[in-house]
């Protein structure tokens, strides 16, 4: 048993540097094979006259490179380029969904801090907290944006609201799960220099939780567009991507690459806020040893 | 100082919930600057009752006095320092910082901290471990630390369960050397439980041995070895004696043969 | 066994008691403070109105269920495969995990429409669909993260028995990721009836749930949507409490859950 522990893998920039370009070449081949199955799939599905499980046809599989140059276009002769558009919406959108992120995350946090000190609290309030995620958002959205439209809020913050209520749940249960994990030891520990809960918080169940905080946020990232997306579209908020999916939902025979640019770019805009929470992760837990996938 | 016992413990007894009694009717007393050696099959309740003497749990009868204090008040009064079997530290600390942490609690100023950090790393010999982190240590380094970390405020009583469990044979009689120093350094208190016979006699001052569930003290065997020990008490022929007395009380007490009271 | 139940009832006391007055107070605040019905009609109003519609509601309510449930299925049972696949041959997955990692990332709630246009609004496939790709990815991840964080100590110890490959699969990995692929299939459980219902809202047949309370708001019909959605919740939190159930009786022995739930 009196071995040095395991050696970390070295995080040297050279190494680093190699990864990254690894990585890049990877995501570049992965890419180019979706790339070339879509394309393939479209041209023997065509032929062959694929019906299932759906038609296959220009409408419903555009051309990769037709989407991408839709973005170039301007949407009405003389407008702006899509691209432009998109950007703008994507910023709206991104705000809402910062917005949300931060409230989703504090009140979750808040909440897990309680629940980790009350067994009894956990019992009563625990299960509520499940069932809160099972209620469909989309169909409630419109009374959130009226209701707090009342109360002088603005429909974006609204919206926000909408996605802090995704947002918060990944992150209440998982810091409740890392607050409760120091082993029995580690608490016997604490006990025996009669150290306080605010002690304990701070010096253990916090940093303890920190793993498990990152694997939350994480989720959230992508839930905070996810609610900002689908929080706009029943408000009627026609400022972001939401807005847009619901328009160019309805000219989908005429232009369907217009969509399926609008869903590039929100899954662009996900793929934002998740590695925003990914590379926070990789500069705050340098130092543990965990492996947080 | 004086000679009210530094810990008085007074007919405990802990059953758990689960319906196990895992000690019945401990009777036992330890004098100021002593170093008693809690030995007994797996099993017997000797964790349960360093655990109750730190009042980590309650007896379920009984009463333990520390300094003349009631456990729960010598606990608010960080009169403990505990090292486990497992060295129990904090991965996201380094080695200084695992060695600070009671001093962070105790609300020890940065300096104070750090003067007095780098006299407990100097005592068990980790120099230039002090930015490591503990997975980055072997197992006996981790448990120096977790020493070093029960030492660094002074408790008046130091409770060790197995710490060396976990060595190689070597490294184990290098520690129980240091720990005597370390013990003869600080003054203070040891109750120390192990399972290893003359870890136990090499060590103590007294050896309680305990017997079978549910746990009882059938016999203390007090060690008339000279002081201070070094690497040539073990081979003593006196040494061999006590280890086979040891040894005889444990077969005895693990058929229960004898009752308690022969004890003291 | 008595003793058991009255640990259940303990356990459940305080949920209970915060069920009751949490309805209490919703029914006193909405009369105390006027809130437009629109916005949150009274407790008792709902539960009327879903007596009065529970032919209509129930219907729908099965219809969007069963969505969720195919979708469900789907998406699982692929994401289960794929992770034992790519447990199975390591180079695989070291190749694909990046991609199926970044795919939970994108929002893809956001290509319901496109599902809808795909397999036709009317078809309950194009409701399926979307909630078999939600579910597919958690499921796939947390799996893939069970059988492959084992402790390799029991993977040594499976190997001095001269165990197989399948043996070790079966007794060692496949056990040891149930708690993963439960907390997968929970997650999924919840985005299958979200996902089902988002695309009923994008357009759907008017028995369907989501767009039955889409019309009832339509009509400002308020107190039949809320009973809608409490009814979209309920299903949720069936759909939810049944793979707790299921995880319940195949991973007692998990000490992690334990700790979680009680003291
Ligand atoms: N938390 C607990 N709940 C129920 N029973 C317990 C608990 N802790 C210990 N026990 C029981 O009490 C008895 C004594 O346990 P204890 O850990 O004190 O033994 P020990 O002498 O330290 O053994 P070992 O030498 O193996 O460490 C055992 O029978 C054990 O099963
Ligand atoms: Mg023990």
């Amino acid at each position: 048993m009196a071995t040095i522990a395991v050696e970390r893998p070295s995080q040297t920039w050279r190494g680093g540097a190699a990864y990254g370009a690894k990585r890049s070449a990877l995501v570049a081949a992965g890419l180019a094979a979706f790339w070339g199955i879509w394309e393939a799939y479209r041209f023997v599905g065509e032929r062959a006259g694929i019906t299932w499980p759906f038609t296959v046809d220009a409408t419903n599989m555009p051309h990769i490179h037709d989407m991408l140059s839709a973005l170039t276009k301007p949407l009405q002769p003389g407008g702006p380029r899509l691209i432009q558009l998109e950007w703008h919406w994507a910023l709206f959108t991104g705000k809402e969904a910062l917005l949300g992120f931060a409230l989703g995350g504090a009140i979750g946090f808040a909440i897990a801090v309680v629940l980790a000190h009350s067994g009894i609290l956990r019992r009563g309030l625990l299960p509520y907290i499940v069932v809160s995620q099972t209620v469909p958002i989309l169909a409630v959205a419109p009374m959130v944006v009226v209701g707090l439209g009342t109360k002088g809020v603005k429909p974006w913050i609204a919206v926000s609201v909408i996605a802090a209520y995704l947002t918060f749940f990944p992150v209440a249960m998982n810091a409740l799960r890392g607050l409760l994990s120091p082993d029995p030891r580690s608490m016997e520990l604490m006990r025996s220099y009669a150290a306080d809960r605010t002690a304990v918080l701070w010096k253990l169940r916090l940093p303890a939780s920190l793993p498990f905080l990152f694997s939350a946020l994480k989720i959230s990232a992508t839930a905070s567009v996810i609610g900002a997306i689908i929080g706009e579209a029943p408000a009627s908020i026609q400022d972001g991507l939401g807005g847009a999916i619901v328009n160019f939902n309805q000219y989908y025979s005429t232009g369907p690459e217009r969509l399926w640019a609008t869903n590039i770019v929100c899954a662009a805009l996900g793929l934002f806020f998740f590695l925003v929470v990914l590379i926070a992760e990789r500069l705050v837990l340098r130092r543990a040893p965990e492996h947080v996938a | 100082m004086n000679d009210r016992p530094a810990v008085h413990i007074k007919g405990v007894s802990k059953q758990f919930k689960a319906g196990v009694t895992a000690l019945s009717g401990i009777d036992l007393e330890v004098r100021p600057r002593e170093f008693v050696s809690l030995i007994g099959p797996s099993g017997c309740g000797k964790s349960t009752l360093l655990r109750i003497i730190g009042d980590l749990i309650e007896p379920s009868a009984g009463a333990v006095e520390v300094n003349g204090k009631p456990a729960h008040r010598a606990r608010l009064d960080h009169d403990y320092g505990i090292v486990f079997q497992e060295a129990v530290l904090y991965d996201w600390r380094t080695v200084a910082k695992n060695i600070a942490l009671p001093l962070e609690l105790l609300r020890w100023g940065r300096e104070k901290r750090a003067r007095r950090v780098e006299e407990l790393v100097e005592l068990v010999e980790l120099q230039g471990f002090e930015d490591h982190h503990p997975w980055q240590l072997s197992g006996g380094m981790q448990q120096r630390v977790s020493i070093a970390r029960a030492l660094s405020f002074d408790p008046a009583l130091l409770l060790m369960d197995e710490p060396f469990g976990a060595l190689d044979e070597m490294t184990r009689e290098r520690m129980n050397l240091e720990l005597l120093r370390i013990w003869d350094a600080s003054g203070s208190t040891i109750v120390f439980v192990t399972h290893s016979i003359p870890e136990a006699v090499f060590l103590s001052s007294r050896v309680a041995v305990m017997s079978r569930r549910p746990g009882r003290i059938a016999g203390i065997v007090e060690v008339d070895l000279p002081q201070p020990r070094s690497a040539r008490t073990r081979e003593e022929p006196r040494f061999f004696e006590l280890v086979t007395e040891v040894r005889e009380r444990l077969a005895a007490g693990g058929l229960e043969l004898e009752p308690a009271e022969e004890a003291s | 066994m008595s003793l058991a139940l009255r640990r259940q009832a303990i356990q459940w006391l305080p949920a209970l008691a915060v069920f009751a007055l949490g309805i209490g107070a919703w029914q006193g605040l909405v009369a105390a403070f006027h809130v437009q019905e629109f916005l949150l009609p009274k407790p008792s109003e709902i539960a009327r109105t879903f007596w009065d519609e529970r032919g209509t509601l129930w219907h729908a309510g099965i219809y969007t269920f069963k969505e969720a449930l195919g979708g469900f299925a789907l998406g699982s049972g692929l994401g289960i495969l794929a992770a034992l696949l790519f447990a199975a041959y390591r180079p695989l997955g070291i190749a694909f995990m990046p991609f199926a990692v970044a795919a939970n990332a994108v929002p893809i709630i956001a290509f319901a429409p496109i599902m809808n246009d795909w397999f036709g609004l009317l078809n309950p496939f194009s409701k399926m669909a979307i909630a078999a790709v939600l579910c597919f990815f958690p499921v796939l991840i947390n799996t893939l993260r069970g059988l492959t964080s084992v402790d390799p100590r029991s993977i040594e110890l499976m190997h001095s028995y001269a165990a197989g490959r399948a043996s070790v699969f079966r007794r060692v990995r496949i056990p040891a990721s149930l708690p993963h692929l439960f907390a997968g299939l929970k997650i999924a459980s919840v985005l299958s009836m979200i996902g089902a219902i988002v695309g009923e809202y994008f357009g759907g047949p008017t028995n369907a749930l989501g767009v039955t309370i889409l019309n009832a708001s339509a009509y400002t019909n308020f107190p039949e949507a809320w009973a809608g959605i409490v009814l979209a919740s309920a299903f949720g939190i069936l759909f939810y409490g049944a793979v707790a159930l299921a995880e319940l009786l195949t991973t007692a022995w998990d000490p992690s859950r334990r700790a979680f739930h009680t003291e």
